[in-house]
């Protein structure tokens, strides 16, 4: 079908292999969009042809529901244009940020995760199964019981319909049987380490929050139960939880250590590491306080982290004030290592990239 | 593609029956089940088994099937307005599915034959459009694939300058002078002005000379002024100018011409989304639910309907607006709901209750789908009670909390906000002003300023297009941030000029 030279071309271009000059009007679709609801814009990327054509925010339009005048329209992007294809008939479908991580990790070929622990841990658990004929008299079931003696009395030909009188004798008794699951324990705890001192502006911090969204979304697929802690730091570090994670802005210097130093503490109280799988993450704009601290750092990563814990993140977001010199850092001093990923992101537009890079090892 | 099955073909041959005794009147209408790839190849193509080679389809192809394949949208079905309409179905739809979808395709096929706006199509597109393939394949061998496809982009880029309106006029545009412009050749008093002498010893003391001179070169200027100018009148039609005037290689003519036809091909259906998507939703709803389903499908049927009709928050439906506008249409044509006395009515209670028993409904909305088009269609019979019931409003963006707000659901402002979204296509309206600006061959565009303003990055992206085909620099006088400007584009640079009214 000629449809698929058209669909190859286009990928191409996409992908920048032909006509760059294209390139500048792929825009990437939304990557998360609005979350409410659970509902969520999947990216497809596309090209637009520019035409002379009116700023959708100059126009507004007209819609139809309820509200008084002054609340927002909720999703905004009414359409009020006619558009010229032909009768077709779209339905829309909500997706499911669990079928959203499976889209990722499809888009993306991202592996399975292979726990470790599987085996080493084990959790029994009981559940009931079914009717046996043995067993305690706090299990019998008297419904069932009855049942069956109902059901002895009408092959034997007893039953009077006009004088009901069912008596169970003992091979009628039912009772629950259960079984003795064992079921292997995954336990996973993802930290996240962001840097907030003055250099680390809204956008980064958006990226931040993007990036760990779907990072999330792909781990807790596979671990039920997913822990997660948050740590910021500037010159020193603290533990926050989620909303003041994405929302603070501190100011000051930086000095990645005392955040190192701290997600070593909480693993070390609460996250024995044989039981745990542990996914420490640390996001930064790259600037360190001094040679000192980067050396801390290194020495922390080298003598407990890279032992511990499956895999050590580092995502380094480029703003107009870091310098990016711990990226360069950690690459000289731990050239070739499987248990730590280094990932840059230039832009919103690599996140995606960037979470192959963190996730796509499978560990 | 594979024909009906025996099952849907009986359903076909009752649903067409019913839809032919209820006054429908279509051409034939074949139907083929496909799969959702073929189906999303051939939405992305618009409907056509066969297009030129180039990658907007490619883009469209992938966002169609991928969003299918996720589960986010999924296209029921497709009807093409030639003759024999073409209709796909896609395979693994339930049975009640297929069949409401053969009865709204009835009824879009019914509008395709006897809507007005339609009468200018070309009912043969299939072939015209597997004709304009082979040739664009054909300049592709002998120009290169980059080229050609490089100047179709450059084609798309203003695609939608035409004159969507012009078409049904029989008059063939020509820019052919009208008038010989010769300023030589001696003026008559009225011409030039001159006020009326009954008394011949007055004449010099009423137009003196000097005054004479001076309108004279008044005169001169403005013959001048129009010789230099061309098209005399400004041009809707942009693109057809184009085609006749920009230096164009022959290959290249042609192709702008085959963008051209294309563009016209599918601009009715823009015109008449709304009432389109209506009709054939009106039919479905009626065959279905008077004739067709059985109880078991019911439930379905419901469930199918009501999703199509869905109405988001602050999106408009142009399948609910059209069934909801047809059935009140219907409604008060047939309680009488109109004509002068109607309108005159204040009183509340007696326009509730206002029955004639006039009957004249079904009569009446095959009148509307007959002449009509979103935009009148629209402006008539968009009544205030109609909107209030179907909660409309007019919404805007706030700069201040940077998203989209309800505005106002004054009924006036709702109204007008529609029609400027449907008259062309809520497009801005671009005509030649002069091909031959400053004297120098430049080429002017007007916008005709509405109060909105165009995105600056695309409208200098498309100037550049322009420039592209006219091979001189072109220029496109706009009001932006409330300031009359005229942008232009010379082939290296842009620049900027405020226009001092």
């Amino acid at each position: 079908m000629s449809i698929r030279e058209d669909h190859n071309r286009f990928r191409n271009i996409i992908k920048g292999r032909v006509k760059q000059d294209l390139r500048k009007f792929v825009s990437n679709g939304e990557m998360i969009g609005k979350r409410e609801n659970e509902f969520v814009k999947i990216p497809l990327p596309s090209i637009d042809i520019p035409t002379f054509r009116y700023g959708p925010k100059q126009q507004g339009g007209v819609g139809q529901g309820q509200g008084e005048a002054g609340e927002g329209t909720g999703d905004g992007s009414g359409q009020g244009q006619a558009g010229d294809n032909t009768g077709e008939h779209l339905m829309e479908v909500e997706l499911s940020v669990s079928e959203l991580a499976d889209i990722l990790g499809e888009k993306l070929e991202l592996p399975m995760i292979k726990p470790k622990g599987a085996q080493s841990i084990e959790a029994i658990k009981t559940k009931f199964t079914g009717l046996k004929t043995v067993g305690p008299d706090a299990l019998r079931q008297t419904k069932q019981t009855y049942k069956s003696a109902l059901r002895r009395a009408l092959i034997a030909g007893n039953y009077d319909v006009e004088d009901p009188n069912i008596i169970p004798i003992r091979r009628d008794y039912r009772y629950r049987s259960f079984k003795k699951i064992p079921q292997p324990q995954t336990r996973a705890v993802v930290i996240y380490m962001m840097d907030v001192s003055g250099s680390m502006g809204d956008e980064q911090k958006e990226i931040v929050r993007i990036e760990s969204f779907w990072i999330n979304a792909w781990l807790r697929k596979h671990y039920k139960g997913l822990e997660t802690r948050f740590i910021i730091h500037d010159a020193a570090a603290k533990e926050v939880d989620e909303n003041t994670f994405f929302r603070t802005s501190e100011s000051g210097g930086t000095l990645i250590s005392s955040a190192y130093k701290l997600c070593q503490e909480i693993i070390e109280k609460d996250y024995p590491p044989h039981e745990w799988n542990i996914y420490p993450f640390h996001f930064s704009d790259g600037d360190n306080w001094s040679h000192e601290d980067t050396k801390i750092c290194v020495d922390l990563l080298k003598n407990f982290f890279l032992n511990y814990v499956n895999v050590f993140s580092y995502g380094q977001v480029d703003s107009r004030y870091g310098s990016g010199q711990f990226l360069k850092d950690l690459q000289r001093e731990f050239p070739i290592d499987d248990r730590l990923t280094l990932s840059r992101i230039e832009n919103r537009d690599k996140i995606l990239d960037s979470i192959k890079d963190f996730l796509g090892q499978g560990k | 593609m594979a024909d009906l099955t025996p099952e849907l073909e009986k359903e076909r041959v009752k649903i067409c029956k019913v839809a032919k005794e209820q006054g429908l009147d279509f051409f034939e209408t074949v139907f083929e089940m496909v799969t959702y790839d073929q189906i999303s190849q051939f939405a992305a193509y618009g409907g056509f088994p066969v297009r030129y080679p180039h990658w907007k389809f490619g883009m469209e192809y992938e966002h169609l099937s991928k969003s299918y394949e996720y589960g986010l949208s999924k296209i029921y079905e497709m009807v093409i307005n030639t003759d024999p309409c073409y209709a796909y179905l896609m395979i693994g739809n339930s049975h009640m599915d297929q069949k409401l979808v053969m009865a709204h395709v009835y009824g879009h096929c019914d509008f395709f034959k006897n809507n007005f706006w339609f009468s200018k199509t070309n009912r043969k597109m299939m072939d015209q459009m597997a004709n304009h393939a082979t040739r664009v394949r054909r300049y592709m061998d002998l120009y290169g694939n980059d080229t050609v496809e490089n100047f179709i982009d450059v084609c798309l880029s203003v695609e939608n300058l035409i004159d969507r309106y012009g078409m049904y006029t029989d008059q063939q545009k020509t820019f052919i002078r009208t008038e010989s412009k010769d300023i030589q050749k001696p003026h008559t008093p009225e011409e030039l002005g001159l006020l009326k002498v009954n008394k011949s010893y007055m004449r010099d003391y009423i137009n003196p000379p000097d005054f004479i001179e001076s309108q004279k070169k008044k005169l001169q200027d403005k013959i001048l002024e129009k010789r230099n100018k061309f098209p005399e009148e400004p041009v809707k039609d942009v693109l057809n100018f184009l085609i006749h005037y920009a230096p164009l290689e022959e290959w290249q003519q042609d192709l702008l011409s085959m963008i051209r036809d294309e563009s016209c091909y599918f601009s009715p259906q823009g015109m008449t989304k709304t009432m389109n998507e209506g009709w054939a939703s009106y039919w479905h709803s009626k065959i279905m639910t008077e004739k067709i389903l059985n109880d078991s499908e019911i439930i379905d049927f419901a469930d199918h309907h009501s999703g199509t009709m869905a109405i988001q928050p602050g999106g408009y439906n142009p399948y609910k607006i059209g069934i909801e506008l047809f059935r009140d249409i219907e409604e008060r044509w047939n309680k009488g709901q109109f004509g002068r006395e109607w309108d005159e009515c204040d009183d509340v209670n007696a326009r509730k209750n206002w029955d004639l028993k006039s009957g004249k409904g079904k009569e009446k909305i095959f009148e509307v789908r007959a002449r009509y088009n979103d935009v009148n269609f629209i402006d008539e019979f968009l009544s205030e009670d109609f909107c209030v019931r179907n909660k409309f409003f007019v919404y805007k963006f706030n700069q201040k909390t940077n998203r989209f707000e309800i505005d106002t659901r004054d009924f006036k402002a709702i109204k007008a906000k529609l029609l400027f979204h449907m008259t062309n296509f809520g497009q801005p309206i671009i005509r030649v002003e002069n091909a031959n600006y400053e004297n120098k061959g430049e080429l002017l565009l007007q916008h005709l300023y509405e109060g909105v303003d165009m995105q600056p990055d695309f409208m200098s992206q498309t100037l550049q297009n322009v420039f592209k085909l006219w091979n001189r620099p072109v220029h496109l006088a706009t009001v932006m941030e409330e300031a009359p400007q005229i942008f232009s584009y010379d082939g290296k640079e842009f620049t900027t000029k405020k226009v001092v009214v």
